[in-house]
């Protein structure tokens, strides 16, 4: 079972996410390997296949960006209730947040999976919804989510992160803050080092 | 130098208590190897053919005297009292046990010193000219804008896991000496009529598999954008470089594929949420910077000694020294001595513990307790009076740090090869040391003047093969390791890559193609041709002629 970190602490999980059905699709290797990094642009998944992807009836559910986007329409009710939210692959470009219409905080959970963890471009990902689309509500890291990965999440602007299910979560919140002061900004609006030393004494 | 204050030294022990939990559950078998390596990566720790090798870092090239006597001692200690510097300026240890690593930075780091981000898909370490602030055609100082970069790249959050490694250099001279055409992103600083720094931006070269010069994406950066700047370059790569093969991940595929002017044009669109922004660094930070950088309390000297002339007319082998590991310097009284790290016989940029104290203890007597590391894999020494020079070179020479070979075709920069690394299709260092076998007489080598030979053990060029005017790739033809030599190529302000002559060589091969290009290039020169200008003056043909002959028909057939 994996937990769910909101902030600093251990946190109930209220929300069921919901991934695609398997599309049946063979798996894509190159010489033989398995392709590990599906590939930004590469076609989204067939129209039957988001069709067939069961949303439950009720409660909080976390879809993936295609079903919002094919059924936003019908879940209007739900999503003014605060029952929905999405979530969207790393290799995914943030500007499909533009698709979302309107305000982004409409939604009250935005996910982003890291289908591996040497996979860096959630970071940037959720750096932008952040920062280009000012999104204030609960961002969430999905997927290989580990505890030496923890400290570039929360500078990136996650403020939730489901824990990939072998992870131990008092470790991955002391992960939280492996650093004390780190040299540069980012999301989480730190002041840069050499900023905060203007006006001390230069070492000796 | 750059001194640590409490926020670096906190950030080093943070690092090794982190990576030392990272190690330990790698032992306890609760973290496995697909997930530590790349962890262990970004320390510098490489499992190798051997043993691990772990990569420090020298920031830009900068040591103190006390931190080289640190290396000497974990050599010592840990390792086989040897260590090897690199292309990077940076030093590798061979042979460190994998249990030992961690108390291995803690031991760094009471120095201030570290293996953060010195391998990995990360910012790498920064390279910068190693005689920067002594140079005389230097037009700004490059050290307080790297240091500024270290600390914005340092566990920089978003670009911890880039699609492959990314490399920066510094150059702010006339003469570039920091290789910025041939990096992920070169920095080239100037001053325009105002005396105002700028940054001229290039990006996208490389050496690698497919060796790329890079382009001018910003010609004009004002200094204090280059954080937010570079930035939004790192974002742009970070999104949409390739990371389904290792091979065409580097930014110069991003940069190829869809063009200078395109990339640049989304870097520009990035670049404005950040502009400005908190990360803009101010004149008072720059300062702070810079106040690192002042010149050494020296004395005034006069520009002229008379022991020195006096030496310099009557001992020969010194004059020879003088001629080749001593360069000008921006103040008068002064030079800056190159110590060769290329004694004849032995693999190029290694060092022992023994040595690294002799250096250390040269730094501080002789040039305020400083020295830096060269991308050509030797030391410098760079604040020394001129009245110094002489007894300075006696004692360099006791240590076998004196060869009189800066520049010459021995003063050859080389990869570690398959002796040591498991990336490598061929080993390179038994092949430095016969062609300096084949090339020992110093006559000759003066004679064939300034030459810059270049090997690598493997496409990934940390050789530099591509911008030697002689490279040697190790390639790997049916399990059995081959040589392919190009050459013209060329690093500084006429950056080039070189032209392969034709099908590769096995390796005792090798010493007998050098002397046949070195000897059409000696026949065909004029006076005042270097190797590489007579190159590229008449082209590949004669020297392709002259290497192959007669026998040229039979190699392609046998050797492909």
């Amino acid at each position: 079972m994996a937990d769910l970190i909101r902030g600093e602490a251990l946190a109930h999980d209220e929300w069921a996410w919901v991934k695609l059905p398997d599309s049946g699709e063979p798996v894509r290797k190159s010489a033989g390997k398995v392709v590990l990094f599906k590939l930004t642009g590469e076609p989204a998944a067939a129209d039957d296949v988001i069709d067939r992807c069961e949303v439950p009836a009720t409660g909080k559910v976390l879809i993936p960006l295609s079903v919002w986007l094919r059924r936003h329409e019908a879940l209007a009710a739900r999503v003014a209730a605060g029952e929905i939210g999405v979530w969207l692959d790393s290799h995914k470009p943030a500007e499909l947040a533009d698709s979302l219409g309107g305000d982004l905080n409409r939604l009250p959970l935005i996910g982003v999976n890291f289908p591996k963890f040497i996979d860096g471009r959630g970071f940037s990902v959720g750096f932008i919804l952040r920062n280009r689309y000012g999104y204030r509500n609960e961002m969430r890291a999905l997927g290989d989510v580990l505890r030496d990965q923890m400290f570039f999440f929360r500078r990136t602007g996650f403020d939730a992160y489901l824990l990939r299910a072998d992870q131990k979560p008092e470790r991955c919140i002391a992960a939280l803050k492996d650093f004390s002061t780190p040299y540069q900004t980012s999301t989480d609006g730190n002041v840069p080092v050499f900023r905060r030393r203007i006006g001390q004494k230069v070492p000796a | 130098m750059y001194r640590y204050d409490d926020y670096d030294r906190a950030l080093v022990i943070e690092r090794v208590a982190q990576y030392r939990d990272q190690l330990q559950r790698n032992l306890a078998g609760e973290l496995s190897e697909d997930e530590f390596r790349p962890l262990r990566l970004q320390n510098g720790l490489y499992i190798q053919r051997h043993a691990p090798m772990l990569r420090i870092a020298i920031p830009y090239g900068m040591l103190a005297s006390r931190q080289l006597r640190k290396l000497a001692d974990i050599a010592r200690r840990y390792d086989r009292e040897y260590g090897h510097f690199t292309t990077r300026q940076n030093l590798q240890l061979n042979w460190p046990k994998l249990e030992d690593t961690a108390d291995i930075l803690a031991e760094l780091a009471t120095v201030e010193m570290h293996a953060i981000q010195t391998s990995g898909n990360c910012i790498r370490n920064i390279t910068t000219d190693p005689f920067a602030g002594v140079a005389p055609d230097e037009i700004v100082d490059p050290r307080p804008y790297c240091e500024v970069l270290r600390q914005w790249s340092t566990f920089h959050p978003e670009f911890a896991f880039l699609p492959r490694k990314f490399k920066i250099a510094v150059s702010g001279t006339v003469e570039d000496r920091a290789v910025t055409y041939a990096h992920d992103v070169g920095l080239q600083l100037y001053r325009d009529d105002q005396g105002e720094v700028l940054v001229r931006v290039i990006v996208g070269g490389g050496m690698g598999r497919t060796p790329i010069l890079g382009s001018v994406i910003h010609d004009a950066l004002p200094w204090r954008h280059l954080p937010t700047y570079l930035d939004a370059v790192l974002r742009v790569y970070n999104r949409y470089g390739r990371r389904d093969n290792a091979y065409k991940a580097r930014i110069k595929i991003l940069v190829k594929a869809i063009g200078a002017e395109e990339f640049a044009r989304q870097v520009n669109e990035e670049w404005q949420l950040e502009r400005d922004g908190i990360a803009t660094v101010t004149d008072e930070e720059l300062a702070l910077a810079a106040a690192a950088f002042q010149d050494p309390d020296a004395p005034a000297r006069p520009a002229r000694d008379a022991g020195f002339d006096e030496k310099l007319a009557s001992d020969r082998a010194f004059a020879r020294w003088v001629s080749r590991c001593v360069r000008a310097h921006k103040r008068p009284g002064y030079r800056s001595v190159t110590l060769s790290l290329k004694p004849h016989g032995l693999p190029p940029g290694d060092i022992t513990s023994a040595q690294m104290e002799a250096v250390a203890d040269l730094a501080d007597r002789y040039s305020f307790g400083e020295l830096r590391v060269t991308h050509e894999q030797n030391l410098v020494l760079a604040d020394v009076p001129l009245a110094d020079l002489y007894a300075l070179w006696q004692e360099a020479r006791k240590h076998n740090l004196a060869t009189p070979n800066i520049g010459l075709l021995t003063d050859m920069i080389c990869c570690p090869g398959g002796d040591f690394c498991s990336l490598a299709n061929a080993k390179s260092i038994p092949i430095a040391q016969a062609i300096q076998a084949e090339f020992d007489d110093l006559d000759y080598l003066y004679d064939i003047g300034d030459l810059e030979l270049n090997i690598s053990g493997c496409m990934n060029s940390c050789g530099h093969h591509h911008v030697g005017h002689i490279g040697i790739l190790g390639v790997d033809k049916a399990g059995s390791e081959w040589y392919q030599v190009s050459i013209g190529g060329a690093q500084g302000n006429t950056t080039s890559l070189g032209d392969v002559i034709g099908p590769s060589f096995a390796a005792d091969e090798v010493p007998g193609v050098v002397k046949k290009l070195i000897e059409t290039y000696v026949e065909a020169r004029t006076p005042e041709e270097r190797f590489l200008d007579t190159v590229r003056r008449l082209g590949v043909a004669p020297f392709k002629a002259r290497v192959y002959g007669e026998s040229s028909k039979k190699a392609e057939v046998t050797h492909g």
